[in-house]
């Protein structure tokens, strides 16, 4: 591991300016994945400007029946609180579904955003990555790559964003504030990840030395009827080879309100806004699920190793939202 | 203030205080092993991923390998030497001599941590994965083998202990006694 200096910050305009002021600075949350990454030389900062004692971590209505979750709230806290599990019972899944409990004590909601893709070429510091060294080749697209993405990739990348959170997120139009030198801002996280195209070291849409403050998700009444499900290699402990963030709401036979988002298929978490609008004022039956998930899935480009993921998110789309359909109707 | 690559800092280990010099790589894992001589915490994978090095740091059980010691000043740390009260084995040890909750040892120290957290989350009312219906309408889910099963999946045992883990902490739950939540296992 490369040498580094190490701050505390003390208030968040102190945070900024440390990590300003340092060539090659990171901010450290629970370092589940940073820390790692230094360890095998991926990482190479020259300042970690720890932010674990900032006054981010709370988790609290706003007044407009939504919920912001501060970013240095942990994932168990943010898991366990009893409005999350309330109002967004997939957030909650899909956190729980994250990691082990030793981690989920560890990792923040902003950490959580920013973790990088556990792509094994990107991994790998000894060989070429278009992520790690730009223009160095993508050796997954030829090689290993079961467990990449089919939708949203490119030909000089084509891993997935490896995030249960930033699913569930995803699917409740969650708006990511942070701040910088210049003062608080804020974007949807449907624009916090970029397009991959020719650029997949640009992982985030995020103004430099930007430090994530907080997580806002907006009022959903459609969310307190909502599921996350991940599918695995492993019972526990394993990162998604697909998984499905949705929420649905039935009114005499009909899609009132429908929320779904996919997970491991994409570079980011992927909202599937074809098949949403497709069952929008539709029947709530296993056919239209099954239609408006072939119609978001009709964009996937899978590769000869993970084309097994088309008829998994098909299935996963259906299962989950023939299920809550079942429960509305009950 | 020019870059410092080390910081002279003061851990909290098993209520006593040491005051000692670390590099900034240090992890909590090696300070407690190399530079403390609590060796009860092991190293595994180094990674995060098999969880025999887990302690507890403010009540929470971590992964003391990806913890830098430098941010753990300030924290209260427990490791496994720290888990008995004086000479009286906390029930999660008792109930692993118990049950032979192990075969080699060497994730014993990480699983009793873990289990002892475990324990106390879900006294807290803390849902998990295998739980289903996570809303606080639907109630605290009972600690069955299943439970126990996902909520210690990030302690793995290579000679493969994990029926009698189960039922060793199974049965330690059964004998926590109220009023001993550990700080910070409350939601």
């Amino acid at each position: 591991m490369k040498e580094f200096d190490y701050r505390r910050a003390d208030g968040v305009s102190g945070a900024l300016a440390l990590h300003g002021a340092a060539p090659e600075a990171r901010f450290l949350g629970g370092g589940t994945n940073l820390v790692d990454l230094m360890k095998t030389g991926i990482e190479r900062p020259s300042l970690l400007v720890d932010i674990r004692e900032l006054p981010l971590d709370g988790i609290e209505a706003t007044g407009d029946g939504g919920l912001r979750i501060g970013a240095t709230a942990t994932n168990s806290d943010t898991a366990a609180h009893p409005e999350v599990r309330r109002r967004y019972p997939a957030l909650a899944q899909a956190l729980l579904a994250g990691a082990s409990g030793q981690l989920r004590n560890m990792a923040t909601v902003g950490g959580n955003l920013l973790q990088r893709t556990r792509c094994g070429y990107f991994s790998d510091a000894t060989g070429p990555c278009n992520k790690r060294v730009p223009g160095s080749g993508c050796p997954a697209i030829e090689g290993e790559h079961h467990n990449h993405a089919i939708l949203g990739a490119s030909a000089h990348c084509v891993a997935t964003h490896p995030s249960d959170m930033a699913v569930a997120l995803a699917a409740f139009d969650a708006v990511v504030a942070y701040e910088t030198a210049d003062g608080p801002d804020e974007m949807p996280l449907a624009d916090l990840y970029p397009p991959v195209g020719d650029t997949p070291h640009v992982e985030t849409a995020l103004p430099a030395g930007a430090l994530i403050t907080s997580v806002t998700l907006p009022p959903a009444p459609v969310a307190a009827a909502s599921r996350y499900r991940k599918v695995r290699e492993r019972a526990s402990f394993a990162f998604a080879i697909g998984s499905v963030a949705a929420a649905l709401e039935v009114r005499d036979g009909t899609v009132h309100d429908v929320r779904l988002a996919f997970g491991a298929v994409a570079p980011r978490p992927w909202r599937a806004q074809t098949a949403e609008k497709a069952l929008a004022g539709g029947p709530a039956t296993a056919e239209a699920f099954a239609a408006a998930a072939d119609a978001e899935l009709a964009a996937a480009e899978p590769l000869p190793d993970n084309e097994y993921k088309v008829p998994l998110m098909r299935d996963l789309a259906v299962s989950v939202l023939t299920e809550l359909a079942e429960e509305a109707g009950a | 203030m020019s870059p410092a690559t080390s910081s002279t800092i003061t851990l909290t280990v098993n209520g006593e205080k040491h005051t000692l010099a670390v590099d900034h790589r240090t992890t909590l894992l090696d300070a407690l092993r190399e530079r403390l001589g609590l060796t009860g915490s092991k190293k595994g994978c180094d990674q995060g991923q098999c969880g025999a090095c887990t302690v507890l740091v403010d009540g929470r059980r971590t992964v003391s390998c990806l913890q830098l010691a430098v941010g753990a000043e300030g924290r209260e740390v427990t490791t496994i030497e720290g888990v008995a009260d004086g000479d009286r084995l906390h029930p999660v040890q008792q109930a692993f001599l118990d049950l032979d909750g192990y075969q080699c040892g060497y994730c014993t120290p990480g699983q009793i941590c873990s289990a002892v957290a475990v324990i106390e989350e879900h006294a807290a009312g803390w849902p998990s994965v295998a739980t289903g219906d996570v809303r606080p309408e639907a109630g605290a889910p009972e600690l069955t083998a299943e439970e126990i099963r996902e909520r210690m999946s990030g302690n793995l045992c290579r000679c493969g202990a994990y029926v009698s883990i189960v039922q060793a902490v199974a049965r330690a739950a059964d004998a926590r006694t109220p009023g001993t939540e550990a700080e910070g296992a409350t939601a």
